[in-house]
Protein backbone atom coordinates (compact mmCIF):
# COMPACT_ATOMS: atom_id res chain seq x y z
CA UNK A 1 0.00 0.00 0.00
CA UNK A 2 2.85 2.26 0.94
CA UNK A 3 4.99 1.34 -2.15
CA UNK A 4 1.50 2.50 -4.36
CA UNK A 5 1.28 5.89 -2.46
CA UNK A 6 4.64 6.53 -2.54
CA UNK A 7 4.82 6.43 -5.85
CA UNK A 8 1.68 8.63 -6.71
CA UNK A 9 3.09 11.50 -4.11
CA UNK A 10 6.11 10.64 -7.03
CA UNK A 11 4.26 11.22 -9.94
CA UNK A 12 2.47 14.20 -8.71
CA UNK A 13 5.39 16.31 -7.51
CA UNK A 14 7.44 15.32 -10.47
CA UNK A 15 4.27 17.05 -12.64
CA UNK A 16 3.71 19.93 -10.58
CA UNK A 17 7.55 20.73 -10.78
CA UNK A 18 7.38 20.22 -14.87
CA UNK A 19 4.18 22.14 -15.18
CA UNK A 20 5.67 24.72 -13.46
CA UNK A 21 8.93 24.20 -15.68
CA UNK A 22 6.53 24.46 -18.74
CA UNK A 23 4.88 27.62 -17.71
CA UNK A 24 8.11 29.72 -16.55
CA UNK A 25 10.50 28.34 -19.57
CA UNK A 26 13.41 28.50 -17.06
CA UNK A 27 15.59 25.81 -18.21
CA UNK A 28 15.15 26.29 -21.80
CA UNK A 29 15.26 29.63 -21.71
CA UNK A 30 18.03 30.46 -19.34
CA UNK A 31 19.87 27.15 -18.38
CA UNK A 32 20.38 25.44 -21.75
CA UNK A 33 21.10 28.54 -23.34
CA UNK A 34 24.22 29.06 -20.43
CA UNK A 35 25.20 25.38 -21.00
CA UNK A 36 25.57 26.24 -24.38
CA UNK A 37 27.45 29.05 -23.98
CA UNK A 38 29.60 27.66 -21.59
CA UNK A 39 30.40 24.88 -24.56
CA UNK A 40 31.63 27.98 -26.43
CA UNK A 41 33.94 29.39 -23.62
CA UNK A 42 35.35 25.96 -23.61
CA UNK A 43 36.26 26.54 -27.22
CA UNK A 44 37.63 30.02 -26.57
CA UNK A 45 39.72 28.45 -23.56
CA UNK A 46 41.39 25.67 -25.10
CA UNK A 47 41.85 26.76 -28.68
CA UNK A 48 42.72 24.09 -30.60
CA UNK A 49 40.57 21.91 -32.94
CA UNK A 50 41.59 18.62 -32.18
CA UNK A 51 42.14 19.41 -28.59
CA UNK A 52 38.12 20.35 -28.48
CA UNK A 53 37.49 16.70 -29.92
CA UNK A 54 39.78 14.83 -27.69
CA UNK A 55 38.04 16.14 -24.18
CA UNK A 56 34.64 16.80 -25.79
CA UNK A 57 33.20 14.28 -23.69
CA UNK A 58 34.66 15.51 -20.61
CA UNK A 59 33.21 19.39 -21.34
CA UNK A 60 29.45 18.45 -22.21
CA UNK A 61 29.93 16.35 -18.57
CA UNK A 62 31.24 19.88 -17.33
CA UNK A 63 28.66 22.21 -18.57
CA UNK A 64 26.29 19.31 -17.61
CA UNK A 65 27.03 19.76 -13.74
CA UNK A 66 27.13 23.55 -14.14
CA UNK A 67 23.94 23.36 -15.10
CA UNK A 68 22.62 21.22 -12.52
CA UNK A 69 23.76 23.53 -9.81
CA UNK A 70 21.51 25.76 -10.90
CA UNK A 71 19.21 23.50 -11.68
CA UNK A 72 18.79 22.18 -8.14
CA UNK A 73 18.23 25.68 -6.57
CA UNK A 74 15.97 26.63 -9.04
CA UNK A 75 14.03 23.28 -7.94
CA UNK A 76 14.21 24.04 -4.34
CA UNK A 77 14.06 27.72 -5.05
CA UNK A 78 9.63 26.69 -5.66
CA UNK A 79 9.16 24.44 -2.73
CA UNK A 80 10.86 27.35 -0.22
CA UNK A 81 9.04 30.07 -2.06
CA UNK A 82 6.25 29.85 -0.02
CA UNK A 83 6.84 27.50 2.59
CA UNK A 84 6.24 25.24 0.31
CA UNK A 85 8.50 22.51 1.43
CA UNK A 86 7.01 22.88 5.21
CA UNK A 87 3.21 22.63 4.28
CA UNK A 88 3.80 19.86 2.30
CA UNK A 89 5.99 18.08 5.34
CA UNK A 90 2.88 19.11 7.83
CA UNK A 91 0.70 17.82 5.50
CA UNK A 92 2.18 14.62 6.13
CA UNK A 93 2.95 13.52 2.55
CA UNK A 94 6.04 10.65 2.32
CA UNK A 95 9.37 12.14 2.47
CA UNK A 96 10.26 9.00 0.48
CA UNK A 97 7.67 10.18 -2.56
CA UNK A 98 8.64 13.79 -2.75
CA UNK A 99 12.21 12.78 -2.59
CA UNK A 100 11.33 10.30 -6.29
CA UNK A 101 9.38 12.98 -7.32
CA UNK A 102 11.63 15.82 -7.25
CA UNK A 103 14.48 13.47 -8.70
CA UNK A 104 11.98 12.44 -11.37
CA UNK A 105 11.65 16.20 -12.47
CA UNK A 106 15.35 16.53 -12.04
CA UNK A 107 15.94 13.57 -14.90
CA UNK A 108 13.84 15.21 -17.53
CA UNK A 109 15.25 18.57 -17.54
CA UNK A 110 18.57 17.10 -17.14
CA UNK A 111 17.58 15.08 -20.19
CA UNK A 112 17.03 17.72 -22.45
CA UNK A 113 20.16 19.41 -21.29
CA UNK A 114 22.17 16.89 -21.90
CA UNK A 115 20.72 16.31 -25.77
CA UNK A 116 21.44 19.74 -26.47
CA UNK A 117 25.13 19.58 -25.23
CA UNK A 118 25.77 16.29 -27.05
CA UNK A 119 24.09 18.11 -29.85
CA UNK A 120 26.40 20.89 -29.23
CA UNK A 121 29.86 18.81 -29.25
CA UNK A 122 28.91 17.05 -32.57
CA UNK A 123 27.93 20.74 -34.12
CA UNK A 124 31.06 22.74 -32.13
CA UNK A 125 33.60 19.83 -30.99
CA UNK A 126 33.22 17.74 -34.59
CA UNK A 127 32.77 14.60 -32.47
CA UNK A 128 31.06 11.58 -34.28
CA UNK A 129 28.50 8.53 -32.35
CA UNK A 130 28.32 6.10 -34.97
CA UNK A 131 24.75 3.90 -34.35
CA UNK A 132 26.28 1.19 -32.92
CA UNK A 133 27.60 3.59 -29.95
CA UNK A 134 23.85 4.92 -29.58
CA UNK A 135 22.83 2.11 -26.73
CA UNK A 136 25.68 2.42 -24.75
CA UNK A 137 25.56 7.16 -25.39
CA UNK A 138 21.99 6.49 -23.99
CA UNK A 139 22.73 4.08 -21.22
CA UNK A 140 25.64 6.30 -20.01
CA UNK A 141 23.49 9.49 -20.25
CA UNK A 142 20.68 8.03 -18.36
CA UNK A 143 22.33 6.36 -15.64
CA UNK A 144 24.85 9.52 -15.16
CA UNK A 145 21.06 11.63 -14.73
CA UNK A 146 19.41 9.52 -12.73
CA UNK A 147 22.79 9.93 -9.99
CA UNK A 148 23.15 13.63 -10.70
CA UNK A 149 19.51 14.09 -9.71
CA UNK A 150 19.05 11.37 -6.43
CA UNK A 151 22.75 13.10 -4.75
CA UNK A 152 21.28 16.60 -6.57
CA UNK A 153 17.94 16.07 -4.95
CA UNK A 154 19.70 15.18 -1.36
CA UNK A 155 22.05 17.65 -0.86
CA UNK A 156 19.13 20.54 -2.11
CA UNK A 157 17.02 19.44 0.21
CA UNK A 158 19.67 19.63 2.89
CA UNK A 159 20.12 23.65 1.67
CA UNK A 160 16.78 24.52 0.93
CA UNK A 161 15.71 27.21 3.21
CA UNK A 162 19.10 27.35 4.58
CA UNK A 163 21.35 31.08 3.84
CA UNK A 164 24.21 30.95 2.03
CA UNK A 165 23.11 27.98 0.22
CA UNK A 166 23.95 29.23 -3.01
CA UNK A 167 27.87 28.81 -2.25
CA UNK A 168 27.26 25.74 0.03
CA UNK A 169 25.71 23.43 -2.72
CA UNK A 170 28.45 23.10 -5.05
CA UNK A 171 30.76 22.74 -2.08
CA UNK A 172 28.62 20.13 -0.99
CA UNK A 173 27.81 18.14 -4.83
CA UNK A 174 31.46 18.69 -6.34
CA UNK A 175 33.39 15.85 -4.51
CA UNK A 176 29.67 13.95 -4.42
CA UNK A 177 29.42 13.82 -8.00
CA UNK A 178 33.14 13.16 -8.65
CA UNK A 179 32.31 9.59 -9.77
CA UNK A 180 29.84 10.67 -12.32
CA UNK A 181 31.69 12.85 -13.94
CA UNK A 182 34.64 10.71 -14.45
CA UNK A 183 32.63 7.56 -14.88
CA UNK A 184 30.15 9.70 -17.68
CA UNK A 185 33.58 11.31 -19.54
CA UNK A 186 34.57 7.73 -20.21
CA UNK A 187 31.54 6.06 -21.27
CA UNK A 188 30.91 9.53 -23.51
CA UNK A 189 34.15 9.45 -24.76
CA UNK A 190 33.97 5.63 -26.18
CA UNK A 191 30.71 6.23 -27.26
CA UNK A 192 32.71 9.10 -29.39
CA UNK A 193 34.99 6.52 -30.34
CA UNK A 194 38.12 9.21 -29.07
CA UNK A 195 41.57 7.97 -29.70
CA UNK A 196 40.27 4.95 -31.16
CA UNK A 197 38.32 3.69 -28.11
CA UNK A 198 35.55 1.26 -29.15
CA UNK A 199 31.94 1.24 -27.61
CA UNK A 200 32.34 -1.99 -25.74
CA UNK A 201 35.54 -0.02 -23.16
CA UNK A 202 32.37 2.43 -22.08
CA UNK A 203 30.58 -0.34 -20.48
CA UNK A 204 32.64 -0.77 -17.10
CA UNK A 205 32.01 3.14 -16.68
CA UNK A 206 28.27 2.66 -17.13
CA UNK A 207 28.71 0.02 -14.56
CA UNK A 208 30.24 2.68 -12.41
CA UNK A 209 27.35 4.76 -12.91
CA UNK A 210 24.68 2.29 -12.53
CA UNK A 211 26.53 1.19 -8.76
CA UNK A 212 26.74 5.38 -8.10
CA UNK A 213 22.89 5.59 -8.97
CA UNK A 214 21.73 2.45 -7.17
CA UNK A 215 23.91 3.79 -3.79
CA UNK A 216 22.22 7.44 -3.64
CA UNK A 217 19.06 6.44 -4.83
CA UNK A 218 18.97 3.92 -1.80
CA UNK A 219 20.25 6.51 0.25
CA UNK A 220 18.39 9.37 -0.86
CA UNK A 221 14.77 7.36 -0.06
CA UNK A 222 15.84 6.61 3.31
CA UNK A 223 17.68 10.07 4.29
CA UNK A 224 15.15 12.65 2.27
CA UNK A 225 12.77 12.31 5.66
CA UNK A 226 15.19 12.63 8.64
CA UNK A 227 17.28 15.84 6.57
CA UNK A 228 13.82 18.12 5.79
CA UNK A 229 12.03 16.69 8.96
CA UNK A 230 13.77 19.76 10.57
CA UNK B 1 12.92 11.66 19.99
CA UNK B 2 16.16 12.72 21.08
CA UNK B 3 17.97 13.05 24.77
CA UNK B 4 18.02 17.21 25.08
CA UNK B 5 19.19 17.01 28.47
CA UNK B 6 22.19 15.43 28.50
CA UNK B 7 23.96 18.90 28.98
CA UNK B 8 22.98 19.07 32.13
CA UNK B 9 24.89 15.75 33.45
CA UNK B 10 28.00 15.01 35.21
CA UNK B 11 30.57 15.99 32.41
CA UNK B 12 29.90 19.77 32.99
CA UNK B 13 32.65 21.03 33.31
CA UNK B 14 32.75 23.39 36.06
CA UNK B 15 32.75 27.52 35.28
CA UNK B 16 36.06 28.49 37.06
CA UNK B 17 38.62 25.28 36.09
CA UNK B 18 37.57 26.13 32.06
CA UNK B 19 37.12 23.20 29.82
CA UNK B 20 39.83 21.47 31.42
CA UNK B 21 39.79 17.79 33.45
CA UNK B 22 42.69 16.08 35.17
CA UNK B 23 42.40 13.37 32.42
CA UNK B 24 42.62 16.32 29.51
CA UNK B 25 45.31 17.63 31.65
CA UNK B 26 47.41 14.21 31.54
CA UNK B 27 46.80 13.54 27.97
CA UNK B 28 48.18 17.53 27.16
CA UNK B 29 51.10 17.18 28.96
CA UNK B 30 51.96 13.68 27.50
CA UNK B 31 51.17 15.10 23.97
CA UNK B 32 53.31 18.29 24.83
CA UNK B 33 56.42 15.77 25.91
CA UNK B 34 55.79 13.25 23.25
CA UNK B 35 55.80 15.85 20.39
CA UNK B 36 59.02 17.36 22.27
CA UNK B 37 60.13 14.40 21.69
CA UNK B 38 59.19 14.28 18.00
CA UNK B 39 61.11 17.36 16.96
CA UNK B 40 64.35 17.15 18.86
CA UNK B 41 64.68 13.45 17.29
CA UNK B 42 63.42 13.91 13.58
CA UNK B 43 65.52 17.21 13.33
CA UNK B 44 68.48 16.20 15.45
CA UNK B 45 69.25 12.54 16.44
CA UNK B 46 67.74 11.00 13.40
CA UNK B 47 69.69 10.44 10.51
CA UNK B 48 69.07 12.28 6.86
CA UNK B 49 68.05 9.45 3.97
CA UNK B 50 70.69 8.20 1.46
CA UNK B 51 68.32 8.76 -1.04
CA UNK B 52 65.91 11.53 0.10
CA UNK B 53 68.70 13.40 2.25
CA UNK B 54 66.93 15.37 4.80
CA UNK B 55 63.50 15.42 2.92
CA UNK B 56 62.83 12.00 4.93
CA UNK B 57 62.22 14.24 8.00
CA UNK B 58 59.11 15.30 6.98
CA UNK B 59 57.92 11.21 7.19
CA UNK B 60 57.70 12.09 11.00
CA UNK B 61 54.89 14.50 10.66
CA UNK B 62 53.13 13.36 7.33
CA UNK B 63 52.53 9.85 7.83
CA UNK B 64 50.97 10.68 11.58
CA UNK B 65 48.98 13.35 10.84
CA UNK B 66 47.62 11.07 7.77
CA UNK B 67 46.95 8.37 9.83
CA UNK B 68 44.87 10.54 12.77
CA UNK B 69 43.28 12.09 9.90
CA UNK B 70 41.80 8.86 8.76
CA UNK B 71 41.16 8.22 12.36
CA UNK B 72 39.14 11.40 13.05
CA UNK B 73 37.04 10.60 10.20
CA UNK B 74 36.39 6.98 10.94
CA UNK B 75 35.20 8.64 14.85
CA UNK B 76 33.59 10.98 13.02
CA UNK B 77 31.73 8.46 10.93
CA UNK B 78 30.99 6.23 13.67
CA UNK B 79 29.45 8.71 16.05
CA UNK B 80 27.66 9.69 13.09
CA UNK B 81 25.90 6.51 12.06
CA UNK B 82 25.82 5.88 15.80
CA UNK B 83 23.71 8.86 16.12
CA UNK B 84 21.30 7.81 13.34
CA UNK B 85 20.63 4.20 14.87
CA UNK B 86 20.37 5.05 18.40
CA UNK B 87 16.54 6.01 19.66
CA UNK B 88 17.46 8.74 22.06
CA UNK B 89 21.23 9.04 20.86
CA UNK B 90 23.34 12.16 23.28
CA UNK B 91 24.17 14.91 21.84
CA UNK B 92 27.64 14.37 22.99
CA UNK B 93 27.67 11.86 20.15
CA UNK B 94 27.19 14.80 17.62
CA UNK B 95 30.08 16.74 19.41
CA UNK B 96 32.01 14.50 19.32
CA UNK B 97 31.93 13.69 15.06
CA UNK B 98 32.09 17.30 14.98
CA UNK B 99 35.19 18.24 16.89
CA UNK B 100 36.93 14.89 15.53
CA UNK B 101 36.07 16.56 12.09
CA UNK B 102 37.64 19.76 12.96
CA UNK B 103 40.66 18.11 14.12
CA UNK B 104 40.66 15.48 11.00
CA UNK B 105 40.42 18.32 8.69
CA UNK B 106 43.38 20.11 10.25
CA UNK B 107 45.65 17.52 10.16
CA UNK B 108 44.77 16.27 6.57
CA UNK B 109 45.39 20.14 5.49
CA UNK B 110 48.76 19.20 7.26
CA UNK B 111 49.06 15.79 5.64
CA UNK B 112 48.53 17.25 2.07
CA UNK B 113 50.82 20.68 2.97
CA UNK B 114 53.91 18.30 4.71
CA UNK B 115 53.12 15.62 1.45
CA UNK B 116 53.11 18.26 -1.47
CA UNK B 117 56.19 20.01 -0.13
CA UNK B 118 57.85 16.34 0.49
CA UNK B 119 56.97 15.04 -3.63
CA UNK B 120 58.60 18.61 -4.73
CA UNK B 121 61.71 17.55 -3.10
CA UNK B 122 61.79 13.83 -3.94
CA UNK B 123 59.23 13.50 -6.94
CA UNK B 124 60.57 17.06 -8.17
CA UNK B 125 56.57 17.54 -8.07
CA UNK B 126 54.22 18.65 -5.88
CA UNK B 127 51.25 16.73 -6.79
CA UNK B 128 50.49 13.45 -8.52
CA UNK B 129 47.17 12.26 -9.75
CA UNK B 130 47.83 9.27 -7.72
CA UNK B 131 44.59 7.43 -6.32
CA UNK B 132 45.48 7.28 -2.91
CA UNK B 133 46.25 11.11 -3.43
CA UNK B 134 43.06 12.27 -4.84
CA UNK B 135 40.74 10.14 -2.56
CA UNK B 136 42.56 12.11 0.31
CA UNK B 137 42.38 15.19 -1.04
CA UNK B 138 38.42 14.46 -2.11
CA UNK B 139 38.28 13.44 1.67
CA UNK B 140 39.78 17.50 2.65
CA UNK B 141 37.03 18.77 0.80
CA UNK B 142 34.18 16.59 2.12
CA UNK B 143 34.76 17.06 5.24
CA UNK B 144 35.15 20.65 4.65
CA UNK B 145 31.80 20.62 3.24
CA UNK B 146 30.15 18.87 6.05
CA UNK B 147 32.14 21.29 8.56
CA UNK B 148 30.11 23.87 6.55
CA UNK B 149 26.92 21.97 7.28
CA UNK B 150 27.72 22.44 11.04
CA UNK B 151 27.41 25.93 10.67
CA UNK B 152 24.33 26.10 9.42
CA UNK B 153 22.67 26.96 12.64
CA UNK B 154 19.24 25.87 13.90
CA UNK B 155 19.17 24.16 17.53
CA UNK B 156 21.54 21.57 18.36
CA UNK B 157 18.98 18.89 17.51
CA UNK B 158 18.90 19.99 14.08
CA UNK B 159 22.72 20.46 13.65
CA UNK B 160 23.10 16.61 14.92
CA UNK B 161 20.25 15.41 12.86
CA UNK B 162 21.53 16.62 9.35
CA UNK B 163 25.37 16.61 10.11
CA UNK B 164 24.67 13.14 11.19
CA UNK B 165 22.95 12.21 7.33
CA UNK B 166 26.04 14.17 5.93
CA UNK B 167 28.41 11.93 7.15
CA UNK B 168 26.99 8.97 6.48
CA UNK B 169 26.44 9.94 3.26
CA UNK B 170 30.66 10.37 3.21
CA UNK B 171 30.76 7.16 4.21
CA UNK B 172 28.69 6.07 0.88
CA UNK B 173 30.70 8.70 -0.82
CA UNK B 174 34.07 7.85 0.08
CA UNK B 175 34.80 4.78 -1.19
CA UNK B 176 33.25 5.51 -4.62
CA UNK B 177 35.20 8.20 -5.06
CA UNK B 178 38.05 6.08 -4.49
CA UNK B 179 36.79 3.03 -6.36
CA UNK B 180 36.15 5.48 -9.51
CA UNK B 181 39.58 7.25 -9.09
CA UNK B 182 41.27 4.03 -9.46
CA UNK B 183 39.38 3.13 -11.98
CA UNK B 184 40.01 6.37 -13.50
CA UNK B 185 44.16 5.80 -12.86
CA UNK B 186 44.58 2.46 -14.35
CA UNK B 187 43.90 3.09 -17.84
CA UNK B 188 46.79 5.64 -17.68
CA UNK B 189 50.51 4.42 -17.34
CA UNK B 190 50.95 3.97 -13.61
CA UNK B 191 53.91 6.04 -12.07
CA UNK B 192 56.89 5.55 -12.86
CA UNK B 193 58.32 7.11 -9.63
CA UNK B 194 59.32 6.45 -6.03
CA UNK B 195 56.13 4.94 -4.52
CA UNK B 196 55.46 7.16 -1.21
CA UNK B 197 55.78 4.11 1.07
CA UNK B 198 58.86 2.44 -1.36
CA UNK B 199 62.35 2.07 -0.57
CA UNK B 200 62.74 4.09 2.43
CA UNK B 201 65.48 2.73 4.54
CA UNK B 202 64.96 3.05 8.01
CA UNK B 203 67.06 2.72 10.63
CA UNK B 204 65.75 2.15 14.11
CA UNK B 205 65.50 5.00 16.00
CA UNK B 206 63.94 6.29 12.43
CA UNK B 207 61.17 3.79 12.73
CA UNK B 208 61.45 4.81 16.55
CA UNK B 209 60.57 8.24 16.02
CA UNK B 210 57.92 7.68 13.55
CA UNK B 211 56.04 6.00 15.87
CA UNK B 212 56.56 8.58 18.44
CA UNK B 213 54.92 10.87 16.12
CA UNK B 214 51.90 8.53 15.83
CA UNK B 215 51.54 8.70 19.45
CA UNK B 216 52.24 12.12 19.79
CA UNK B 217 49.44 12.86 17.27
CA UNK B 218 47.27 10.72 18.80
CA UNK B 219 47.39 12.78 21.93
CA UNK B 220 47.24 15.93 20.43
CA UNK B 221 44.33 14.34 18.64
CA UNK B 222 42.32 13.50 21.42
CA UNK B 223 43.41 16.68 23.89
CA UNK B 224 42.05 18.57 20.94
CA UNK B 225 38.90 16.60 20.64
CA UNK B 226 38.04 16.58 24.11
CA UNK B 227 38.38 20.53 24.73
CA UNK B 228 36.10 20.97 21.58
CA UNK B 229 33.71 18.89 22.60
CA UNK B 230 33.52 20.34 25.94
CA UNK B 231 33.61 24.22 23.85
CA UNK B 232 30.56 22.93 21.92
CA UNK B 233 28.50 21.77 24.80
CA UNK B 234 29.01 25.41 26.41
CA UNK B 235 28.14 26.85 23.40
CA UNK B 236 25.20 24.37 23.09
CA UNK B 237 23.88 25.70 26.70
CA UNK B 238 24.46 29.19 26.04
CA UNK B 239 22.22 28.37 22.63
CA UNK B 240 19.56 26.35 25.13
CA UNK B 241 19.83 28.98 27.96
CA UNK B 242 19.01 32.03 25.35
CA UNK B 243 15.75 30.24 23.95
CA UNK B 244 14.67 29.66 28.40
CA UNK B 245 15.24 32.92 28.78
CA UNK B 246 13.76 34.31 26.08
CA UNK B 247 10.35 32.36 26.87
CA UNK B 248 10.34 33.66 30.66
CA UNK B 249 10.71 36.96 29.20
CA UNK B 250 7.56 36.31 27.03
CA UNK B 251 5.84 34.43 29.98
CA UNK B 252 6.38 37.54 31.79
CA UNK B 253 5.18 40.00 28.88
CA UNK B 254 2.07 37.93 28.97
CA UNK B 255 1.36 37.28 33.09
CA UNK B 256 1.01 41.19 32.64
CA UNK B 257 -1.00 41.55 29.77
CA UNK B 258 -3.48 39.22 31.36
CA UNK B 259 -3.36 40.82 34.69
Amino acid sequence: MKSKSTLRVARIVAAKDLRIEMHSRVVTNQVVPFAALVMVMFAFALDDDSMLERVAGGLVWLATLFSLFIIIQRSFAIETADGALDSLRVAGVDPAGLFLGKAAALVIQLLILESTLIGGAIVLYRVQVQPTSLVLLVTCMLLATLGLSFVGTIFGGLVAGVRGRETLLPLLLLPAIAPVLIGATKATEAAFGISGMVSSEGWPWVGLLAVFAAVFGVGGLSAFGPLIEE
Amino acid sequence: MYGENDMNHDSTPDAVGGVATSTSRTIGVLAIVTMTWVVVSGLFFTPADANQGDAVRIMYVHVPTAWIAYLAFIVTGVASLTWLLKKTPSLVLDRVAGASAEVGVLFMAMTLVSGSLWGRLTWGTYWVWDPRLTTTAFLFVTYVGYLAVRGLGGSPQQRAQRSAIIASLAVLEIPLVHFSVVMWRSLHQSASILRPDGDVKMDGLMLFTLFSGVFAFTFTFIWLVMHRQRLLMMRDIVIEKGLEVAIRERQIERSGFDK
